[in-house]
């Protein structure tokens, strides 16, 4: 079983924070296939965020095949999630290769940190989404 | 389970002082719809009118023009199924809050939850058998909100339900009225003036100036509805309901409506709940 932190001053929708928090688990091995998540009334007892939060969380989870709702029984575990980093070794010595050439030409750490967040911002884009 | 928990429409309250004799609307021509299994904010300033529609709800006070029905009925003929809890937390003083919560049950022999309501009192780590005029102020209310949830209502109406609770009980007190509305799809209605605490706990708003209704609907639509912007003095807004906005120098930050695409030389941001109720109670009023 996982316990979710709500953090309400970072910023994150408070769904996607429990979408994280449960990938999260997931890549370390806390949660495995045919583990329950917590309840919406466990959750929200515990935490004081709207039902309704946690529901469109577990839907993005279910939506993304990673868990499944049984009726009457819970949303459980369908498949892990392998460690990040195996896979994108690859992509991390590109991105890492960019850096040096951006540091080469004389950028500093907050330009290049802008300058990411302007391309992270133009590939996936947040519009309108709140809570 | 009736899917409108209240409805208003054209609603006000007036009082009159006889001497010397002044006529104060409380409310007036106040009209909105809330959907059932919603937890709603009633924000505003102090003496905007919530504590008045709270209770015309809860059917302790009757409207002077106007109508208002509750789970489909009026609110006398609902009240079995309502619960509320006023701002001074009426409750007989010299019952214990064993004999309170018994008292609970005879009244509400077909509803009550012994469970819920033990569980809610035994949080708080009070003495069961004092009398309910020894506890403090935030004991007390935890007492009204054991009695509130132990009735088990479809709809339950908190008038300032948080003002006097420690931070501990209040996140555990928030937490069972999510915990009730997330297990039986209880309708929350709850003013309140700490609007950070509504944040995440809310999916309604309903915002009372002046004894009207100045902007209400779920409060994804409604922030998304809104942006906050940033840009050139000089740059037009036209086409935006400007809600509030300031001038240094050069810049200019407005929190809008949005009436369409922002113009591209301002940047916009999406408001937080309490960026944007301050706006609206900021607003100079016509």
């Amino acid at each position: 079983m996982v316990e979710y932190r709500i953090d309400r001053r970072s910023g994150v929708a408070t769904y996607l924070q429990i979408v994280q928090q449960t990938k999260h688990a997931l890549r370390l091995g806390l949660l495995e296939p045919g583990d329950r998540l917590p309840t919406a009334r466990e959750v929200v007892a515990a935490t004081a965020i709207n039902p309704n939060t946690v529901l469109k969380a577990y839907r993005e989870l279910e939506r993304e095949g990673l868990v499944e709702a049984r009726r009457g029984l819970g949303t459980f575990v369908r498949r892990s999630l392998g460690p990040a980093a195996a896979d994108s070794a690859p992509l991390r010595d590109e991105l890492a290769a960019w850096g040096r050439k951006a540091k080469a030409s004389g950028l500093d750490r907050d330009d290049v940190s802008a300058l990411l967040t302007s391309v992270l911002d133009d590939l996936y884009p947040i519009g309108g989404d709140h809570r | 389970m009736t899917e409108t928990a209240i409805e208003a429409e054209a609603l006000g309250r007036r009082y009159t002082r006889l001497l010397p004799r002044r006529v104060n609307w409380a409310l007036r021509e106040c009209s909105f719809s809330l959907p059932a299994a919603r937890v709603c904010a009633v924000v505003g300033p102090n003496g905007a009118g919530k504590s008045t529609l709270l209770a015309l709800a809860a059917g302790l006070d009757r409207p002077t023009e106007g109508a208002i029905r509750v789970l489909g009925r009026s609110p006398a003929d609902a009240r079995e199924r309502v619960a509320y809890v006023a701002q001074h937390k009426p409750l007989y003083g010299q019952l214990t809050v064993l004999d309170t919560l018994r008292l609970g049950h005879a009244l509400n022999p077909a509803r009550w939850d012994q469970a819920t309501a033990e569980r809610i009192v035994a949080q708080g780590d009070l003495d069961v058998t004092a009398t309910v005029r020894s506890l403090s102020g935030g004991q007390r209310t935890r007492v009204a909100l054991a009695l509130a949830l132990g009735k088990r209502p479809e709809l339950l109406l908190l008038d300032e339900p948080m003002a006097d609770l420690d931070p501990l009980a209040r996140h555990q007190l928030m937490g069972e009225l999510m915990a009730e509305a997330a297990e039986h799809g209880t309708t929350v209605v709850m003013s309140s003036h700490v609007i950070a605490e509504l944040e995440g706990s809310c999916d309604h708003l309903l915002l009372i100036r002046r004894g009207r209704v100045r902007l209400q609907g779920e409060l994804e639509d409604v922030l998304a509805a809104h942006a906050l912007v940033t840009g050139p003095a000089d740059a037009s807004l036209e086409g935006h309901t400007v809600i509030e906005s300031r001038t240094t120098g050069r810049q200019v930050t407005a929190l809008v409506r949005r009436g369409g695409p922002l113009p591209a030389a301002h940047e916009a941001a999406a408001p937080t709940l309490e960026e944007l109720v301050l706006s609206y109670l900021r607003e100079p009023v016509a």
